[in-house]
C-alpha cells in the first residue's frame, strides 16, 4: 500500500484549482453546511473532506499529532464511511479554528469524541456521491452502492469513479444527520485495521517537519533566559558580553504575566540573533540579577513533609458512603500506609519551539501544540490580536505528554516577534524545558482499611494532597478540581460498605500541569499498592484479592449528596463504569502472564488495574531483582479494553510506550526544587528509560463493540504499582515512595 | 576555512569554528532531519555519521569536521531504501518520530560494524538514544530484521 501523500496547505492551494466538493458539519454531529465549489482562496467553514474531479480525496485532520497517530486514525474513520480508496487520500492538517469542533489532544479523547462526527462526514459524502450517480443514470439511489471509490449500479452494470461524480455531487443538498445510513461494523474496511501512520515514510527519511524545524523567510532566532523561580522578575541585566557575540543582534527584556500562570509566557531576557547557535551563545553570556519573588521559599523536601502531615489530618470530604470509623472500629485488623510521588517533568524529545510572525495587527504562529484553539484564544485575550487575525499552523509534535497543551512558548515567540518586527524562531534548550515546565504535581496520600475476620475489607479511607492544576488558572487554588479527585480517589470502584475519601489542601509554588494520565499516576500507584498490602494482611493472593474487591460485575456510580462522580465529563448512561470490564482485563492480564506459575529466585509478579479516561487497563509486571538490588523487567502483560478499536497496531504502540513512560517515572523520575528553583537540568540528572530498561510489553486488546474510549494515557497509571507489587513479591520489600532509585540497595 | 562533505556534497564553512555541527546542518544547510534533543551528548537525537561512524553532532564542533565526510538521515539512502529504514517501516517503529532519525543512524552504524548483533550489543549501541515515546522494543526488533536483510 502506498504511503499517503501529505499536502501542505500551500501545496493544496495550488493543486486544487480543479473544482470539487466539500462537506461540512456543525457540531455536535449535525450536518448543516452546504457543499460548495472549492476555490483557491476560500475555505467554507466546517470542512472535513474534499474531493476533486480527479477523485483525490483530501481529509482534514482536525487534531494535531504528537505520536498518538490521530493524523492516521481520524482519517481512517472518515475514509471508511466514505468507502474511499486509502491510496487516493491526502491528509491535510487543520489550522486552529473552532469550526472544526474539538481540536485539543490531551484527554485521550480524540477518537472517542470525533468518531461519530467523522463517520457522519464520510457517510454524508458517500450518500451524495451515490445520489449524483443515480441522478446521472436515472435510477434509484437505493439501487446503487458505493465501494472503493466508485459508485455501482449492479442492475445495469454501470459504475463511476468518485472523481467523475464530484462536480455533480457538489450541487446536491447535504443530507441531514438523521437520514444517514452508517455502515455495519462488519463492513468496516479501515476501522480495525493496522493502517500505517501517514507520516511514517517521511519520518524514516528525516523529512517530517516538527515545530522546531519550521523555517520562514527572513526569520531570526531567539533564546530566552527566564527567572529560575516561578513568579520572579528581572531586576537588572548586563547585555554587553551577549552583544559581543558574533551574530547577536538584539537583547531585551520580555514581560511575563502576573497572577496565575495560565498559558502566559514567563518573562525574562531575550537574545535575538542570526542563528540558533549565536542566540544560545548570547544567552549564556548574559548576566542577570533576579528578584526571585515569593516562591523562592519553595523547597520540595520540606513540602513533602508538610503534605504528609496534612494527609494525617481530616481533609475536605470528597466521597462518603456508610460510616468509615464505625467500620474501622469493628474491624478484626486494620492496615495503614502512606505513599508519595514527586514532581515530574514531561521531557518531550522535541523541546518547546515555535515560530511567530507578527505583521501589524496580524500574527501567524507555527507551533507544535496540543491545544490549537486554547492557544489562539489566549493570544487573543492576553496579547490583543483579533481572533480572525491569528493563524495557528499546527505542526507535528516531537512528543507532547501534556506539556504542549500550554501555549506559553508560543506566546513568548509572539511577544518577541512583535518587539523585533520580524519572524522569529524561539528554541528552548533542554535545560529550559526541564526547569521551566508545568510540573506533574507531587502527591502525598494516606490510606487506611479495616478488614473483617475473613480478611474482607469493610472500611476504606483515602486522603490525598497535591497542588492542583486549578492553581495554574486561578491564583491561590489549593484543593483538587473535580477531575483530579476523580482520577483514582472518588472513582475507585471497590465493593466496600464504608468508604471515605478526603482531599487536603496544598498550595502551589510552581506551575502545575497535565502530565500523561495526570493524577491517575499518583492515585493508581497508591491504591493498587495498598490493595496488595491489604492482601498481605489478609493472607490472600494479591490478584485474587483485587478481584474480590471489585465485587460482582455492576455499573459503578458513587454519586450521592457528598460525592460527585465525574466520569471524565461523560454521562454514565453513555459510558457506564462497568466493573465487569475492569475485572475482565485483570483476569486476562493475569492469565496471559501466567499468574501463580513457579518463578526463578528473585523474580516476582505484580498486578495493578485502573479505569482511566473511560478505558479499562490491567498490567502484570514480572520483575527480577538480583542480590545487589538491581532490577530488570523481563516482561509486562497488559490487557486493555478501550471499546471498539480503530487502529490496533497504534493501540499496541501506545501501550508499549505507556509502559516505558511508567518505567521512567517508577525508576528515576523526580524533579526537586530548592529555594524555588528546579535542581535538575538535562538527561543526566533527570533520567528517563533507555533501551536497556525497556521491557518486552505484551498487549492483549479486548475485542469489543462498545464505544471507543481512549488509549494515550490509560496504560501509564497501572505500570508503577504493578512493578512495585512485583518487587514486593520478589523481595518482600514494600516501596511507598517513588521513584525506586536505590531503595532496593539499602 | 573548513571544508567538509555533507551527503556527498562539498561544503565550505568560515563561521564560528565552535558552532556544533548540529546547528550548521539544521540552520545553514536545512538538513532538519537531524534533531536537537539535549545539546549535551545525552540523547542521541542529533546522531549523524562522520566518516561512516555514528557521532553526536551536538557535541561535534565545526573545527572537528575539517576534511570529514558527514552523512545525515537525508543522505543515508536516496529513496529510503536502506535496510534499516525498511525494517523501521516494517515494524512501524516511530510514534512521534522525533528521535527516529537518530535511532536509525545509530542502528545503521551498529550494523555496519556488527552484522549480527546480540540483544546486549543492541542495548550497548543504542543506549545513548532516548525515545521518550518508548519505541524501544520495536527498535530492537527492527534492528534484528535489518541484520537479517543486510
Ligand atoms: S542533541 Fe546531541 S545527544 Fe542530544
Ligand atoms: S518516537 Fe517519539 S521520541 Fe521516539
Amino acid at each position: 500500500m502506498r504511503a499517503i501523500r501529505n499536502v501542505s496547505r500551500r501545496g493544496f492551494l495550488k493543486s486544487t484549482a480543479a473544482a470539487g466538493f466539500i462537506i461540512g458539519l456543525q457540531l455536535p454531529n449535525k450536518i448543516v453546511q452546504g457543499q460548495q465549489a472549492v476555490e483557491d482562496d476560500k475555505f467554507a467553514p466546517n470542512l472535513f473532506v474534499r474531493i476533486d474531479d480527479q477523485g483525490t480525496v483530501t481529509i482534514i485532520a482536525p487534531r494535531p499529532d504528537m505520536g498518538q497517530a490521530v493524523r492516521t486514525a481520524l482519517p481512517q474513520i472518515l475514509a471508511d464511511e466514505l468507502e474511499a480508496d486509502w491510496d487516493r487520500i491526502e491528509v491535510e492538517q487543520a489550522l486552529a479554528d473552532v469550526k472544526y469542533g474539538p481540536q485539543g489532544v490531551g484527554a485521550s479523547d480524540s477518537v472517542r469524541d470525533s468518531f461519530m462526527m467523522l463517520r457522519q462526514a464520510g457517510a454524508a459524502a458517500r450518500q451524495m456521491l451515490v445520489q449524483a450517480a443515480a441522478n446521472e443514470w436515472g435510477v434509484d439511489a437505493g439501487d446503487c452502492e458505493a465501494r472503493m471509490h466508485k459508485v455501482y449500479h449492479p442492475a445495469s452494470g454501470r459504475s463511476a469513479d468518485y472523481g467523475e461524480l464530484a462536480m455533480a455531487a457538489s450541487t446536491l443538498p447535504v443530507p441531514d444527520a438523521d437520514s444517514l445510513t452508517l455502515k455495519d461494523a462488519a463492513d468496516f474496511r479501515y476501522i480495525g485495521q493496522d493502517m500505517e501512520i501517514v507520516d511514517l515514510r517521511d519520518i524514516v527519511r528525516g523529512k517530517a517537519q516538527y515545530g522546531i524545524d519550521t523555517v520562514v523567510p527572513g526569520m531570526k532566532y531567539a533564546s530566552v533566559v527566564r527567572c529560575p523561580v516561578f513568579g520572579g522578575k528581572v531586576k537588572s541585566f548586563d547585555d554587553s558580553a551577549a552583544l559581543d557575540v558574533a551574530g547577536v543582534e538584539r537583547v531585551f527584556e520580555i514581560e511575563g504575566g502576573g497572577g496565575a500562570p495560565s498559558y502566559n509566557s514567563l518573562g525574562g531576557v531575550a537574545v535575538v540573533a542570526n542563528s540558533t547557535w549565536a542566540a544560545k551563545k548570547g544567552a549564556d553570556a548574559l548576566s542577570i540579577e533576579w528578584d526571585m519573588g515569593p516562591n523562592a521559599v519553595y523547597n520540595s523536601d520540606a513540602y513533602k513533609t508538610l503534605l504528609q502531615e496534612r494527609v494525617r489530618q481530616p481533609g475536605k470530604l470528597i466521597r462518603e458512603q456508610g460510616d468509615v470509623e464505625q467500620g474501622m472500629a469493628s474491624a478484626a485488623k486494620t492496615v495503614e500506609a502512606e505513599y508519595y510521588v514527586p514532581h515530574l517533568v514531561h521531557a518531550t524529545m522535541e523541546p518547546m519551539a515555535a515560530v511567530a510572525h507578527v505583521e501589524g495587527d496580524k500574527v501567524q504562529l507555527w507551533m507544535p501544540t496540543q491545544d490549537p484553539q486554547g492557544t489562539k484564544s489566549f493570544i487573543n485575550q492576553a496579547l490583543g490580536f483579533a481572533d480572525e487575525n491569528i493563524t495557528i499552523n499546527c505542526t507535528l509534535m516531537g512528543g507532547g505528554f501534556g506539556r504542549k497543551s500550554k501555549a506559553d512558548f508560543g506566546v513568548e515567540a509572539v511577544r518577541i516577534s512583535r518587539e523585533i518586527g520580524a519572524p522569529v524562531k524561539v528554541t528552548w534548550s533542554r535545560e529550559n524545558e526541564i526547569q521551566h515546565g508545568y510540573y506533574h504535581a507531587v502527591c502525598a496520600q494516606r490510606l487506611r482499611a479495616g478488614l473483617d475476620h475473613d480478611g474482607r475489607a469493610i472500611a476504606w479511607h483515602h486522603c490525598t494532597a497535591f497542588p492542583s492544576i486549578g492553581s495554574t488558572f486561578q491564583e491561590g487554588a489549593t484543593y483538587g478540581l473535580e477531575f483530579e479527585i476523580n482520577q483514582g480517589v472518588v472513582d475507585v470502584p471497590f465493593d466496600i460498605p464504608n468508604i471515605r475519601c478526603e482531599n487536603a489542601e496544598a498550595e502551589a509554588h510552581v506551575r502545575i500541569g497535565w502530565f500523561r494520565s495526570v493524577c491517575n499516576i499518583n492515585h493508581a500507584f497508591a491504591f493498587n499498592s495498598f490493595v496488595s498490602e491489604m492482601a498481605e494482611a489478609a493472607g490472600a493472593d494479591p490478584g485474587a484479592y483485587l478481584l474480590q474487591l471489585m465485587g460482582e460485575p455492576r455499573y459503578f456510580d458513587p454519586s450521592n449528596e457528598k460525592t460527585k462522580f465525574w466520569n471524565y465529563g461523560k454521562e454514565t448512561a453513555d459510558y457506564p463504569f462497568d466493573t465487569g470490564r475492569l475485572s475482565h482485563v485483570i483476569r486476562v492480564a493475569m492469565d496471559k502472564a501466567g499468574w501463580g506459575r513457579d518463578l526463578p529466585k528473585g523474580h516476582g509478579l505484580g498486578v495493578a488495574a485502573h479505569r482511566s479516561f473511560l478505558t479499562y487497563v490491567a498490567a502484570v509486571v514480572e520483575v527480577a531483582v538480583d542480590d545487589n538490588g538491581d532490577l530488570s523487567i523481563p516482561a509486562v502483560h497488559y490487557a486493555v479494553d478501550c471499546g471498539l478499536v480503530v487502529n490496533p497496531d497504534r493501540i499496541r504502540a501506545q501501550v508499549e510506550g505507556g509502559a516505558v513512560y511508567g518505567v521512567s517515572l517508577a525508576l528515576n523520575g523526580e524533579i526537586t526544587m530548592r529555594e524555588g528553583a528546579v535542581e535538575q537540568s538535562n538527561f543526566h540528572d533527570y533520567e528517563v528509560c533507555r533501551i536497556d530498561n525497556a521491557p518486552e510489553v505484551h498487549v492483549h486488546i479486548i475485542e469489543s463493540d462498545e464505544k471507543p474510549t481512549g488509549i494515550g494515557e490509560p496504560p501509564v497509571p497501572p505500570f508503577a504499582p504493578a512493578l512495585i507489587n512485583a518487587i514486593h513479591a520478589a523481595t518482600g520489600k514494600r516501596i511507598r515512595t517513588l521513584p525506586i532509585r536505590d531503595q532496593l540497595r539499602a | 576555512m573548513i571544508t567538509l562533505s555533507v551527503n556527498g556534497e562539498e561544503r565550505e564553512f568560515d563561521g564560528d569554528p565552535e558552532m556544533p555541527l548540529l546547528w550548521y546542518l539544521r540552520d545553514e544547510l536545512g538538513y532538519t532531519g537531524t534533531k536537537f534533543g539535549c545539546g549535551a551528548g545525552l540523547c542521541g537525537a542529533c546522531t549523524v555519521h562522520q566518516d561512516g561512524v555514528a557521532t553526536r553532532s551536538c557535541m561535534t564542533q565545526m573545527l572537528d569536521v575539517d576534511g570529514v565526510a558527514i552523512t545525515t538521515i537525508e543522505g543515508l539512502s536516496k529513496d529510503g531504501s536502506h535496510p534499516v529504514q525498511l525494517a523501521w517501516i516494517k515494524h512501524k517503529v516511530p510514534q512521534c518520530g522525533y528521535c527516529q532519525a537518530g535511532q536509525i543512524m545509530q542502528a545503521a552504524s551498529l550494523l555496519a560494524e556488527n552484522s549480527n548483533p546480540s540483544d546486549e550489543d543492541i542495548d550497548t549501541a543504542m543506549w545513548g538514544n532516548i525515545c521518550r515515546c518508548g519505541t524501544y522494543q520495536r527498535v530492537r526488533a527492527a534492528i534484528k530484521t535489518a541484520a537479517g536483510d543486510l
